[in-house]
């Protein structure tokens, strides 16, 4: 087949090449288990303990307050299940959150509703997938234990206001949590700064392994644990630590910031030439998300009138890998939430590609793909309306 | 190099189909179609179920080739099962899997495969192709004749013939499972079945009980003489020749000779009167692409599962329709229904059997 163009950045992204030298000893050498009282215990602990401190310190935080996790969606379930069902004690039962946040939110969000009495509020989003202080304030009551809102969106790229959101939550006495795991890998995750008390991260979206996560844990806010066991991480998540994962997930995390200025400029003047390119093209599409509060590396569009998930078939065997709103391998699309609750109809939200780039990401990538892109629409659009 | 796509159901055939055109040095592309099911039973229909995706999916990973799962569903309820339905609304036994072959496999399917660059489109059908004189493309019954499917392939034109594959039509069907291991392809023996993949394993029966009841309305059983015999439970309920089921007393075994859709009538008779010397065929396809200048003689299959009869086939009119005359009498010509024409081997053509 073709080779392949990886434009999939947002999806996952291949471990640095410094993350995977840092963590092959731990494989090895350095095998032990942290809970260990001899020295090869003692190693993997100060691993693991430097990797926290490092995270720490990317994070503005304590290093306790920081619980490793095995994803990025095992940190969200963390986050809501854990404060929500530890807020049922002072009768706080209400959860705030946003039609257009990843599953691993509003799935949570949904259980916790179905099955443990919490009554979760969906806030409204803005045309480009933004929850407003306006929407957040005008939802907030005595009873809202929590408020989830991701910092940016991995369908559409958008970024919330969150420190304007947290401060308004707070007003209300209620604890703010953001979903950073497709924002990690480009912007500031200062939790001071964003003003959060929880704050979930994955470690492949920013050239780390995959099965590693962790969870910000403001200091003092009521847990309850949701894998019990052994006392590992403060007694809030047990589970034999992962220690060359735990460490690659702070080396990549460390990269990210010491490198976010130049990757940054590597991947927003690519980006900026593709959706100019794209919406000039193209007829019958439109940007979605913000066009500049978004993520640098991220575009994503929808076409009117075409089989998104055909589509991207289209472009595998062009070669190129891309994505839509709403993955899907069984052939029975339906449309990303995310896109309806931007206000889009069904024919448009059907159609969706999201375009991510990358470290390796190259101008000759970006040209090669608008080369072939339009004509690839054209077909893709030709063939969903190919009756019989 | 060729591109070949070829559709996969995560079973033996087009996984072994697969398998022999990736040893050629082709590249390929495995497709597989996601037709529709009744909201609910996607886990039992015959085809494309999450299980035989995640099968398909695994032989695709083991022989190295990309596979992706397109969404035909609309396309196939509004072709396919829609001629299902209207089939039996006028009396007729269709046969939905031809409809399948051309409207869906041969058409919605091909032009995806030309648009992902494809040279061919394979399937894992037992027949052969070969390229006779002035390029013309000859369809040939498989060398397993037990596993043959030619039958079902006759609608092909010339036009999709020069650009579709039948890899395992020159293996029997023993050659094919024993290729499979050899390849180290996940074997898990499936229930082979005839059954309709929409059906999800009932009986067509309730499925248009559900879907068309207004088609099945009770009515007379009556004898070629007129005589009334008793009352039928609704046309579709049963098939030309059948013997069991038809809830009448007689001295001699009855069968169902036709079904007269206008008078909602079921029409019986007894064993000689089943047998029929003639028949017309409509919306005929001559493989060649040309209509035959006279009458000839063919081998005939009524159905998928019959044994060819002896016959003089005569073109009628454009050619599009033929009458089919054969040297004994044939049981259970039953309109909706293919008759094909094989001369030899080859399958000259074929058209859907009409009520006469």
């Amino acid at each position: 087949m073709t080779a392949l163009i990886y434009l999939d950045y947002a999806a996952t992204t291949p471990v640095h090449p410094r993350v995977l030298q840092t963590i092959l000893p731990y494989f090895s050498e350095e095998f032990g288990n942290p809970s260990s009282i001899h020295r090869y215990g003692q190693a993997a602990e100060a691993a693991v303990e430097t990797a926290r401190e490092t995270v720490a310190s990317v994070l503005n935080c304590r290093p306790e307050e920081v619980i490793f996790t095995s994803c990025g969606s095992e940190a969200d379930n963390l986050a809501l299940r854990g404060v929500m069902l530890a807020a049922r004690a002072d009768g706080r039962r209400r959860l705030l959150t946003s039609h257009a946040e990843h599953h691993a939110v509003s799935k949570t969000a949904q259980h916790l509703e179905a099955h443990f009495g919490v009554s979760v509020g969906w806030l409204p989003v803005d045309e480009y997938g933004r929850v407003t202080p306006e929407i957040l304030r005008s939802a907030l009551t005595e009873e809202t234990a929590l408020v989830s809102v991701m910092l940016a969106n991995n369908e559409i790229g958008t970024i919330n206001p969150i420190p304007d959101l947290a401060a308004i939550a707070r007003e209300h006495g209620a604890l703010v949590h953001t979903d950073a795991v497709q924002a990690a890998a480009y912007l500031d995750v200062d939790v001071q700064a964003l003003g959060v008390d929880l704050l979930a991260l994955g470690g492949h979206k920013f050239y780390g392994p995959k099965g590693v996560g962790a969870l910000y844990v403001r200091q003092g806010t009521p847990l309850l644990p949701q894998i019990s066991g052994g006392g590992q991480e403060g007694g809030r998540r047990a589970g034999t630590h992962n220690v060359p994962y735990i460490v690659g997930f702070a080396e990549a995390l460390r990269l990210a910031k010491e490198e976010r200025q130049a990757r940054i400029e590597h991947v927003r003047p690519l980006r900026d030439y593709l959706i100019g390119r794209v919406l000039e093209s193209i007829p019958d599409v439109r940007l979605t998300g913000h066009p500049t509060q978004r993520l640098p590396n991220h575009a994503s569009f929808v076409f009117h009138e075409v089989d998104g998930n055909l589509l991207l078939q289209l472009l595998d065997a062009a070669g190129f890998a891309c994505s839509s709103g709403s993955a899907c391998k069984t052939g029975q699309p339906e449309p990303s939430e995310v896109l309806l609750a931007l206000g889009l109809s069904r024919s448009w939200a059907l159609g969706s590609l999201r375009v991510t780039l990358g470290m390796y990401s190259t101008a000759e990538h970006v040209e090669a793909f608008l080369k072939v892109l339009p004509g690839l629409v054209e077909k893709a659009r030709r063939l969903s309306t190919l009756e019989g | 190099m060729s591109r070949v796509v070829v559709a996969m159901s995560g079973g033996v055939d087009s996984s072994v189909a697969a398998a022999l055109l990736k040893q050629q040095g082709r590249e390929v592309i495995g497709m597989m179609l996601r037709l529709w099911s009744e909201p609910g039973k996607e886990d039992s229909n015959r085809c494309c179920t999450p299980d035989a995706i995640t099968q398909a999916r695994r032989v695709a990973a083991k022989l190295g080739i990309p596979f992706y799962v397109v969404d035909a569903r609309k396309t196939f309820h509004e072709t396919v099962v829609r001629y299902f339905l209207e089939g039996y609304a006028s009396g007729e036994t269709p046969n939905p899997c031809l409809v399948c072959n051309r409207q869906i496999r041969w058409t919605w399917l091909f032009e995806h495969a030309l648009a992902m660059g494809a040279d061919y489109l394979a399937t894992g059908h037992y027949a052969r192709v070969v390229v006779g004189e002035n390029d013309r493309v000859k369809l040939l019954r498989a060398r397993d004749q037990t596993k043959d499917q030619s039958y079902v392939l006759h609608v092909l034109t010339q036009e999709k013939l020069r650009r579709s594959l039948f890899p395992i039509g020159e293996y029997l069907k023993a050659e094919v499972r024993q290729m499979a291991e050899a390849f180290g392809l996940p074997t898990a023996l499936r229930q082979e079945s005839q059954d309709l993949c929409f059906l999800a394993g009932e009986d067509y029966r309730a499925f248009l009980q559900r879907h068309a009841p207004q088609v099945n309305r009770p009515g007379p059983i009556v004898t070629r003489r007129g005589e009334v015999l008793g009352r039928h439970s609704g046309l579709a309920n049963y098939t030309i020749g059948q013997r069991k089921g038809l809830g009448i007393a007689s001295p001699v075994p009855l069968y169902v000779l036709a079904k007269e859709v206008t008078t909602n009538t079921l029409v019986v008779g007894t064993a000689d009167e089943l047998g029929t010397m003639e028949l017309i065929a409509d919306r005929v396809n001559w493989v060649s692409g040309e209509v035959p200048s006279g009458p000839f003689h063919a081998q005939v299959k009524i159905r998928y599962t019959a044994c060819l009869a002896g016959a003089e086939v005569m073109p009628l009119g454009d050619g599009t329709r033929v009458r089919v005359r054969f040297e004994a009498p044939v049981r259970d010509v039953t309109p909706g229904q293919a008759a094909v024409f094989y001369a030899g081997d080859e399958v000259i053509g074929g058209g859907v059997i009409v009520p006469v």
